[in-house]
């Protein structure tokens, strides 16, 4: 599902550079779940950003579904977001003036589809995350754990092949997160590709395969025994 | 871009960013709102001012001139300075003639119009001073004379035999007649000689030059009852349409200068009255006042559309990250572009309509205050309608250069920028 060989990244800063990704090698198949772990700085986010399509790498080659992603315009780029990759983010990211229901229509606006399919299918990815009840209350009206979840459906209602998230459970407290783990393991076992960026041990074992980075580079990437969320939701 | 046009999500967008800067919305509203508004007054006083000065002159030939006989000041030919000048019936077929920019030349005669003894009218009991005209028919080619049903003016009949008939104006029926009697047909006594009165003359403000306490009778009868021989005190004409009114009063100067062997330099001789060229001048003020007006507009309407595209600078800062979510989510430039372009649009199109309302119930408010007044040079101030659209169009297409800016600026950070953005 995703491939990418020699990725390298550097920000410019002035006259330095900063040399954050200095060859990535990285596969990871259709239905898998991978936490991304590693101290601060290492290039998570950047990794994470470029698999999405977000920022540009310098150097590399990067493979998503078969078809290699290169020379993206930003019009191109926005049609790949859209079709292919969902994103969730620590800090939510909802839209604040729009409700729970709205939020998660967006992707589908840009597909252009029609109004009511959107809101039926939004209605829908609300429901699986729990949130039905909720479709008309805007973020200020939900708890973190909610805003959250509803940044999942809304990454999902356009039936993205991977889900892209950065530390989603960050801003979350532990109990919190297992809920939210346990809605992402679901989705996992419907055959979404998931990669998940974390701080904490706990969630990262909550995923099938964790990956270190130190410094710009992949130190250790092993298979886990997957601990379900579920057990610590009651 | 039509999509997004008839989208209920774009316009919630546009109402969601509208009403998270409402203050500034509103002030920068009222920039364009207060252009158009200016633009649509403006245009539409001056429009009235035209149509005021229009009726101020309806009854007199727009390009008219009048000319009269003064005293020379050169010596010339033999004759000394200070000759007392008189013009004659003969002048007439000469100036016609000699000046090629002339239609129409009227001899005319009075008594009590410049000075002078006013003519004793009376009927009955009643009598009083009116002003006598000695005129030919084709007076009315110059200054039409709106007669009352039942009526009619001098014509050549009246000229050939001399009648005793007359054309009363308005005040002097009403001074020497009783409501219910009928004035044509009937009798009048002037200067102890009987005149059958032919018609009534409505009064007109005609410039303010001539009244309606007035008799006319044919010239021909004026010159038999008080012995004026070929003497004629002026001449009232009217150029060509398309005639160069200063011209003519020059040529027609010069002519009479040598029929009458008066210096070529002598300036005082003949007196003029250029009715056409004030008439120019007072086109040239509301076609000057129409050009101002629409300048002031345009320059207060560009100041208000800068403003719109200043706020939505603004605000396409302020969202910044919200846009960096929604390219996340799949939006492409072209689409958030088109957003922001709407946005601008939208904005401009509804402070111009309002505008254009607000400028257009004050034009009615003015118009249903002057409405009355016939001494007020202002009637019907209106905006054509192809102004109005023009003015949206313009509005519309400053709207789209302006939301250019904002919205190439928009699209100009990485989403991944934008994102960051807290
Ligand atoms: N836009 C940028 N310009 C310059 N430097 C950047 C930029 N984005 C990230 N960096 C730098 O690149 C390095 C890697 O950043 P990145 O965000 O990928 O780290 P991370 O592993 O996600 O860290 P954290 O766990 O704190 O989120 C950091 O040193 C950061 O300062
Ligand atoms: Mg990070």
């Amino acid at each position: 599902m995703i491939d990418i060989s020699d990725l390298h990244k550097s920000y410019k800063m002035g006259q330095n550079s900063l040399h954050v990704l200095k060859g990535i090698d990285f596969k990871a198949d259709e239905g898998e779940m991978v936490a991304i772990m590693g101290s601060s700085g290492s290039g998570k986010s950047t990794l994470l950003n470029i698999l999405g399509m977000l920022d540009e790498a310098d150097a590399g080659t990067y493979i998503l579904d078969g078809k290699e992603i290169k020379d993206l315009d930003e019009t191109k780029a926005a049609i790949y977001r859209n079709k292919f990759l969902g994103f969730v983010f620590q800090s939510f990211n909802l839209i604040a003036y729009k409700t729970a229901l709205e939020n998660v229509m967006l992707p589908l606006y840009y597909q252009k589809v029609s109004r009511k399919e959107r809101q039926t299918r939004a209605q829908k990815f609300l429901e699986q995350v729990g949130l039905g009840p909720w479709a008309t209350h805007r973020p200020n009206e939900l708890s973190g754990g909610q805003k959250q979840r509803v940044a999942i459906a809304r990454a999902l209602v356009s039936k993205p092949k991977v889900l892209l998230a950065d530390e989603p459970t960050g801003a979350l407290d532990s109990k919190t997160s297992y809920e939210l783990m346990d809605v992402l393991q679901t989705i996992n076992n419907q055959g979404i590709t998931l990669l998940i960026v974390t701080h904490e041990e706990d969630i990262a074992n909550m995923c099938k395969r964790i990956v270190h980075l130190r410094d710009g580079i992949i130190v250790s990437d092993k298979k886990v025994t997957q601990v379900k969320a579920s057990q610590y939701v009651e | 871009m039509f999509r997004t046009l008839f989208d209920r999500d774009t316009w919630q967008e546009i109402f969601g960013s509208i009403q998270k800067n409402r203050l500034r919305t509103i002030v920068t509203v009222i920039g364009v709102l207060w252009g158009i508004f200016i633009y649509i007054t403006l245009s539409g006083a001056s429009k009235g001012l035209d149509n005021g000065f229009e009726r101020q002159f309806e009854q007199v030939a727009i390009n008219s001139l009048f000319v009269w006989a003064q005293s020379t000041s050169l010596p010339y030919d033999g004759f000394r300075t200070g000759r007392r000048m008189q013009l004659k019936l003969d002048d007439q077929a000469y100036l016609m003639q000699r000046v090629p920019q002339l239609q129409y030349v009227a001899p005319r005669i009075s008594r009590g119009a410049f000075g002078g003894q006013a003519a004793n009218v009376g009927r009955g009991t009643k009598s009083g001073n009116y002003t006598i005209y000695g005129d030919f028919p084709i007076l009315v080619k110059i200054a039409a004379k709106d007669i009352y049903e039942g009526g009619r003016f001098i014509n050549q009949a009246d000229i050939d035999n001399q009648r005793k008939v007359c054309v009363i104006g308005e005040r002097t029926q009403k001074e020497l007649f009783e409501k219910s009697e009928e004035p044509v047909g009937a009798f009048i006594e002037i200067d102890n000689m009987y005149f059958q009165v032919i018609g009534v003359h409505r009064f007109t403000g005609n410039g303010g030059f001539e009244n309606d306490s007035d008799v006319y009778i044919p010239f021909t009868t004026f010159r038999k009852a008080y012995n004026t021989g070929d003497k004629v005190d002026w001449f009232a004409m009217a150029a060509y349409d398309n005639a160069d009114v200063v011209l003519a009063e020059k040529n027609i100067k010069a002519a009479l200068k040598v029929k009458h062997r008066v210096h070529p330099d002598d300036e005082r001789a003949f007196g003029s009255f250029n009715l056409g060229e004030i008439f120019n001048k007072v086109k040239g003020f509301s076609s000057g006042m129409n050009l101002l007006s629409l300048v002031v507009g345009i320059a207060t309407i560009l100041a208000g559309v800068i403003g719109i595209g200043n706020i939505l600078l603004i605000s396409v800062r302020e969202r910044t990250k919200e846009l960096g979510i929604r390219r996340a989510l799949g939006a492409t430039p072209s689409e958030v572009r088109a957003q922001i372009i709407i946005e601008s649009v939208f904005l401009t199109l509804i402070a111009g309509v309002m505008g254009i309302v607000l400028g257009s119930f004050v034009l009615a408010t003015i118009n249903y205050l002057t409405v009355d007044s016939t001494s007020l040079p202002y009637t019907n101030p209106t905006v054509p309608i192809k102004f109005i659209l023009g003015a949206l169009a313009l509005m519309v297409g400053l709207g789209t250069l302006i939301g250019l800016i904002p919205a190439q600026r928009a699209v100009s950070i990485k989403p991944i920028d934008a994102l960051r953005e807290e």
